[in-house]
């Protein structure tokens, strides 16, 4: 154990080791208040049964509409998680320690990126049975697939989140900015995901399904690297 | 009193600025190029004058996304090399890449509403411009919103990267709809091996068009390249008058 500490401090934690150090911090930094859970839970509930009254149920059905809900909903639930994924840094110059840590920068984004994907799941674990709920859905015979989308879309968003959570907790405008940067990066998202959602809904053929999941793994593979790659030059030394 | 003069600051020219010969043949060029998609250039026979503005539409819609992707690049670079003229140049093209996305969202629905009955669609292409529209907006609140200089340039480059990564996605995701608008008239296969062919039934335009379509993305590409200088001047003129502030 000591011969551990000892290495680290040389060399720092592996990748994952550093990452899952960072997560363990954050989550347990929101496990103790749960105040951005409680809020972005409420918020999404709040937007899933606004979004009904939006529309003229006579002309729309509501299994037709369902997945947008669903998805521009977990988008924005997402947005109000990932401000504070680097807004907690922010006291008492925070980040300025994180950084100062042997732990890579790479592990930073990966671990708080990690965070987040637990936080918007978990606000999804809630958010899609709501969903389910109030509009009727048969989710009997699609909710192990339904489930596969969101985790899929949440990699992605995460990803390109917490990459614009750091770069905008240190501007001006950072709660504006944060949706101004990272909403056009969510429509490759939802886009995929609401059809996904709506052909497996519809009873469509796994493959027509299978096609929009295709699109959402590149998106993944594609922004996780990127960004994990990209963050550490958002800093004077990187 | 003559301090009085000294400290005027009404029209001294600024000491050795030549006449900018690029700003004017590319005027010039865009005049030129528009006389002639008017009044020498045949009409297209079933679309008739609405098709003239292809040659503002088509050159403008290149120049944005070249001007996009000259963003990435050199924000790539800026990353590797930390030259701040590289970053200079990747504003400037940022600007100036957004006044040619906006030229190209104006005169597109202008189009689209006589040929197609809609003044929008969410078409792949319409949809990719669009978004190219909000990043390069997005990329340039974030420059305004950070003061530290090489903070600034280190967060627009990576923007820039990122947003260069998104538009083939939004592309993507939006083609596997339908799609409406007209597929590319010069960078189709099938007019490229018409024009090496010779053969005039296959071309997909007539020659004097596709002249005209040519003359018009260069006269573009020009004044692309003359905003661009007068941007960067711009802005290294701000640079030193911020640096002479600060000392």
């Amino acid at each position: 154990m000591r011969r551990d500490t000892a290495n680290w401090c040389a060399v720092g934690p592996s990748l994952v080791a550093g990452a899952m150090l960072v997560a363990r911090k954050d989550l347990a930094i929101e496990y103790r208040t749960r105040a951005a859970f409680v809020s972005a839970v409420v918020f999404a509930l709040l937007a899933i049964v606004i979004f009904n009254f939006a529309w003229d149920p006579t002309a729309v059905s509501a299994v037709e509409l369902a997945p947008g809900v669903l998805w521009v909903t977990f988008t924005f639930a997402g947005l109000l998680g990932l401000h504070r994924s680097f807004g907690v840094e922010q006291l008492d110059h925070a980040m300025d320690g994180l950084l100062a840590s042997p732990i890579a920068r790479e592990s930073i984004f990966l671990g708080k990126a990690a965070a987040n994907l637990v936080f918007v799941l978990a606000v999804q674990a809630i958010a899609i049975p709501g969903v389910a709920l109030f509009y009727n859905l048969p989710l009997d015979r699609g909710l192990l697939a339904v489930a596969g989308i969101a985790v899929l879309a949440a990699i992605g968003l995460v990803a390109v989140g917490t990459l614009f959570s750091a770069m905008t907790v240190n501007t001006r405008l950072a709660e504006l900015l944060l949706p101004m940067l990272a909403l056009p990066f969510f429509v490759p998202i939802v886009i995929p995901a609401a059809q996904a959602t709506a052909k497996l809904l519809a009873g469509r053929p796994a493959g027509e399904v299978l096609a929009w999941l295709r699109l959402l793994l590149a998106f993944d593979l594609v922004f996780v690297t990127g960004c994990a790659l990209l963050f550490p030059y958002m800093f004077e030394d990187g | 009193m003559t301090a009085n003069i000294q400290s005027s600051p009404v029209a001294m020219p600024a000491p050795g600025r030549a006449v900018d010969w690029i700003a004017i043949l590319a005027a010039v060029g865009v005049i030129g190029v528009f006389v002639r998609a008017m009044f020498f250039t045949p009409l297209e026979l079933r679309q008739g004058a609405a098709q003239k503005i292809l040659y503002v539409h088509a050159p403008a819609a290149w120049v944005a996304f070249l001007a996009f992707f000259l963003v990435a690049l050199t924000g790539a670079l800026y990353l590797w090399l930390r030259d701040e003229r590289l970053d200079r140049f990747a504003a400037s093209s940022a600007e100036v890449g957004l006044l040619f996305t906006t030229v190209v969202l104006i005169t597109g629905p202008i189009w689209a509403k006589p040929i197609w009955g809609t003044w929008w669609t969410w078409d792949a292409r319409l949809t990719s411009t669009l978004f190219l529209w909000f990043i390069y907006l997005g990329y340039l609140v974030l420059r305004g919103a950070i003061d530290d200089r090489r903070m600034r340039a280190r967060y627009a480059a990576i923007l820039g990267i990122l947003g260069a990564m998104l538009i083939p996605f939004i592309h993507l995701s939006v083609y596997l709809f339908r799609t409406l608008h007209p597929l590319p008239v010069l960078a189709s296969p099938d007019a490229i091996s018409g024009l090496a062919s010779g053969d005039p039934a296959r071309r997909s335009m007539p020659p004097e068009m596709l002249t005209t379509l040519l003359l018009s993305i260069a006269a573009f590409t020009l004044l692309y390249v003359a905003f661009v200088r007068v941007r960067y001047r711009l802005a290294a003129e701000q640079d030193a008058s911020d640096a002479h502030g600060a000392a």
